[in-house]
């Protein structure tokens, strides 16, 4: 390790940049981390502003709207949406959301970041791939936006594209080329998540600094590592699925098509069957909702703990519950699929892995609880979102509790009650670990800080508009209402539903406005905002203890070496409230459990 | 122009927001030079966070008290329904507590212990004993819901055929239903969408030469006798479908290349649900939202909204292309003697075929 360290000193000073190298192609982790970030937050606008416009629809119905005319254009003649469009928002609005912005926006930003910095490495194992992983990131978003212009339309079958319909240009107008974008957009997506993924690994596993064992690590680290590992073991499964439904479209296949007849026409498909995309879908499907969340719980668990001045509670229960939801997402999948046709006793199996998964969720909720007692909680708006994570986190996955139990999914599947229980649970408890983890490391990353108020502002109005959003969509979704539909004008028996779907979209429209105050302070405080100091909330970890300035190879001179675990707040013994794990132990002085 | 406003009212938000963060900046006595958190801030936002709790706690209360009626759990018109409506209930109860006690928790923590200059946090990293605790209640909760579910689950999908079970074949189409009944033998003749012979009008792919399917008969709407079993056939005969009976607590989806089954008994008739306290009362309000929209319909020169009558509905709820939000087919819950009567008046598959 001291090998490794020793080379990249002299790296750091002599390597000339131009601005080619140092602001496009750059190897460097932390402009890496800083391009997927700006990226993932221009892909979060767009699919943000998509939402609006659905949630528009599904409130007025019958009314012509100008803004739909303004953003659709064809696709909304004299102001009225197109069903096709509006499946096609709902679709792109999920696929860029899950995989653009809280996949590749959170772990692509704060993995890169944080790994090298919080491990003590001056840089990935492999700058070269970093930099290749953020490129393909970069393709596949463009092609994503891209597919939206496609003359037949964007693909439209839901952000799980099932086949046959997302295989059939004659099912829909989007499973044309909107559907072949949308594929290989995924395809170059995914080889840039892996790459990325594999990356993590080895530096984790490789260029921790002397010291930095693993019970060592910050709980962020661990969460970022297990995630990865996740990342490797499911996303090739869903390009294997990628690829077989790209031979059943184009070149007469049938891994998933059988006896058809559409539009008077009997296909050839013989043999295939929808449901086995199911399973390869949702083999990565599920998994990739901890891979949108573990990154977000580790970074909570590093800013509450900060911000209690308090040791995160629990710390190995954390790494063990980490370690066990990881495990058992690679198992739950098929609770997607409990009416789907396969046999029900297989989904008494899932049923049964799926409810185990809430007893690791609930040790991490109860220890986040643990730590806010009797600690000195500072108010920074990280903190704000790290604690409106566990709120949301716990009112979105209970409800878990009966989607995970498959006598009681035959009735909810599908309506809104699923749409209010994903959204809470992974949905805005992702989208706040990133947000408290943008407000955290703004300092780390751009050298300055974010205006306080304007986050406070900012957090309030989200936090209130989430739940005006998302708790009365469990009602409508009890009551039956289906989840994708058009309108619901055509069944009267929805009729009283109908003013609940105006509450909720008046709460997503202030919410999603509201967001223009953090895009503003994000963008304004860049090159305005108050100048940072080295540590300004008084962390315990490594990426504070190297300069504001960014230099490459992140640290002048040696490397800091680790002598505690990264939760010494408000250690009796010390004068000050926080304690560097790069501070060797006081004589007599005792680390806890290591 | 509508757009254009819009983008100025939104501009204008963002000035207002930023003048207030100005005065706000002004305002502070002191004058600091960071953005970090000091005991002014930590003061509000802690009395903030007390008063979030009031709010999560204020719309649960709104939302069970203004749309809690509206959930489909007490009015189940089949016969497995109370089982899952109980269980439902159980979840419920238990997700409530849950949720109230840790949100009060988690709040009222956050509230309690806002920080102050030169207090010190307790330095508390560990304890086996409640780790323990809160492992092992989840654990027992779990386990008791698990076994009831599993119980509830096996006994709906382990379908126990008699003779007297009443075999129905759900077929889906882009974008609507057919039902096909087994007529006299109570056997579906065999049918694959390879023998769909539309210029004979034999739409489901029947086989013409089999001799069970001569008898069956093909319907757009959905009769069933109450109290008999009923089993559902469902096949596709394009994309994926789900046919989705909330009332009767039934769904399965509908997959081409497979045949998908379901089964129920309904228990309560149309006629009934429709007497049912709970039913009018949710008819009425829907009605007098009707009325209300019929009467801007009708000032803009257009056709009223016809009132509104209870009828079961199965519904498609599996995304299936442009009109999968209009994909819908009526049931009919009726005592057997109405159903048989009804049955005679259709047309056997043998006599509905178009000779050349």
């Amino acid at each position: 390790m001291s090998a490794h360290a020793d080379t990249h000193d002299d790296i750091g000073h002599h390597h000339k940049e131009t601005f080619v190298t140092k602001y496009i192609f750059s190897q460097d982790h932390k402009m890496i981390a800083k391009q997927y970030l700006v990226t993932g937050t221009i892909m979060g606008v767009v699919g943000v502003m998509m939402s609006m416009l659905f949630r528009m629809q599904i409130a007025w119905p019958e009314k012509p709207n100008v803004l739909f005319e303004t953003f659709l254009g064809k696709w909304a003649p004299d102001g009225v949406m197109d069903a096709d469009m509006y499946l096609a928002l709902v679709t792109i609005h999920g696929t860029i959301m899950v995989f653009f912005v809280l996949t590749a926006g959170l772990s692509g930003t704060f993995s890169n970041l944080l790994i090298p910095l919080q491990i003590g490495a001056r840089d990935m194992a492999s700058g070269f791939l970093n930099m290749i992983s953020y490129w393909l990131f970069f393709v596949s978003s463009v092609i994503m936006i891209l597919s939206l212009f496609v003359e037949a339309g964007p693909a439209a079958a839901g952000w799980t594209i099932y086949p046959p319909l997302s295989a059939l240009p004659l099912a829909q107008g989007g499973s044309g080329m909107g559907m072949t974008l949308w594929l290989v957009s995924m395809a170059i997506f995914i080889a840039s998540s892996l790459l990325g993924s594999l990356n993590y690994i080895v530096t984790v596993i490789n260029l921790r600094t002397k010291g930095m064992s693993m019970t060592r690590l910050p709980l962020t680290i661990w969460a970022f590592f297990v995630t990865a590992i996740i990342g490797v073991i499911s996303f090739p499964v869903l390009l294997s699925a990628a690829l077989l439904l790209i031979m059943d479209r184009s070149f007469g296949t049938s891994f998933f098509l059988s006896d058809i007849f559409i539009q008077g026409e009997v296909l050839h498909y013989q043999g295939g069957s929808p449901v086995l995309f199911e399973h390869l879908f949702w083999f990565l499907g599920h998994p990739e909702v901890y891979i949108v969340l573990l990154p977000a719980l580790g970074i909570t668990s590093e800013i509450i703990a900060t911000n209690s001045r308090k040791p995160i509670f629990g710390y190995r229960a954390m790494i063990a519950s980490i370690l066990a939801i990881a495990f058992l997402s690679t198992i739950v999948w098929g609770h997607h699929m409990f009416i789907s046709g396969m046999n029900p006793f297989l989904g008494s199996v899932f049923t049964f892995t799926t409810l185990l998964i809430a007893i690791p969720s609930a040790v991490k909720a109860f220890n986040y609880i643990t730590t806010l007692w009797k600690g000195n909680l500072q108010f920074n708006p990280a903190m704000l979102f790290s604690i409106g994570l566990v709120s949301t986190f716990i009112t979105g996955g209970l409800t878990g509790i009966i989607l995970g139990d498959s006598a009681l999914d035959i009735n909810v599947h599908d309506t809104y009650f699923v749409v209010a229980h994903f959204h809470l649970v992974m949905g805005i408890s992702a989208l706040y670990g990133m947000f408290a983890g943008i407000y955290h490391w703004y300092p780390r990353m751009f050298g300055r800080m974010l205006n306080k108020n304007l986050g406070y502002i900012h957090f309030w109005v989200t936090a209130i508009c989430a739940y005006g959003v998302f708790f009365p969509m469990h009602f409508i979704g009890m009551a039956g209402l289906p989840r994708r539909y058009y309108t619901n004008s055509n069944f009267p028996l929805f009729d009283d539903l109908s003013n609940v779907n105006v509450v909720i979209t008046i709460f997503a429209i202030i919410g999603g406005a509201f967001q223009i105050v953090f895009l503003w302070n994000f963008f304004y405080s860049m090159f305005y905002g108050k100048k940072a100091k080295q540590n300004p909330w008084k962390s315990n970890t490594l990426e504070w203890t190297a300069p504001v300035e960014h230099i490459h190879g992140n640290w002048p001179g040696q490397i800091p070496h680790v002598h505690r675990w990264p939760y010494d707040y408000s250690k009796p013994g010390h004068d000050e409230d926080f304690v560097p794990q790069n501070v060797p132990l006081k004589e007599g002085e005792e680390e806890l459990h290591h | 122009m509508t757009a254009l406003f819009t983008i100025i009212v939104l501009v204008s938000i963002t000035i207002a927001i930023w003048q207030m963060v100005k005065i706000f900046d002004l305002a502070s006595a002191k004058k600091e030079d960071s953005e970090i958190a000091n005991d002014r801030d930590n003061r509000i936002n802690g009395n903030l966070m007390l008063g979030f709790l009031v709010f999560i706690y204020a719309i649960t209360i709104f939302c069970i008290v203004f749309y809690g009626d509206l959930p489909l759990l007490s009015n189940s018109a089949s016969e497995h329904g109370p089982q899952i409506d109980n269980l439902m209930i159980i979840s419920l109860v238990l997700i409530f507590i849950v949720q109230t006690l840790t949100q009060f928790l988690l709040h009222f923590f956050a509230f309690k212990y806002k920080g102050e200059k030169g207090r010190k946090a307790l330095f508390y990293a560990d304890n086996d004993k409640l780790e323990f605790i809160w492992t092992i209640i989840p654990v027992i909760t779990l386990a008791g819901l698990i076994i009831y579910g599993l119980f509830t689950w096996s006994e709906i999908m382990n379908v126990e055929e008699t003779e007297d079970t009443l075999v129905v074949e759900l077929y889906a189409q882009q974008f609507n239903w057919k039902a096909r009944y087994a007529g006299e033998d109570n056997v579906l003749g065999k049918a694959n969408v390879r023998l769909i012979d539309i210029d004979k009008a034999n739409i489901l792919g029947l086989d013409e030469s089999d001799p069970y399917a001569q008898d069956d008969i093909i319907t757009t709407e959905l009769h069933l006798p109450v109290g008999k079993q009923v089993l559902f056939k469902m096949r596709s005969q394009d994309v994926l479908h789900s046919a989705y009976m909330p009332h009767f607590r039934a769904q399965m989806n509908c997959v081409p290349g497979m045949i998908t089954q379901f089964a129920f008994t309904p228990t309560v008739t149309t006629a009934e649900m429709r007497e049912t306290k709970q039913m009018q009362k949710k008819v009425e309000r829907i009605n007098s939202i009707r009325a209300e929209k019929s009467k801007k319909l009708v000032a803009s020169g257009e056709e009223a909204l016809d009132s509104y009558e209870f009828d079961y509905l199965l519904l498609c709820n599996k995304i299936c292309g442009k009109s999968h939000y209009n994909m819908q087919m009526k049931i009919i819950v009726e005592s057997e003697e109405d159903y048989n009567a009804w049955l005679k008046e259709q047309k056997l598959f043998k006599n509905s075929l178009v000779q050349n």
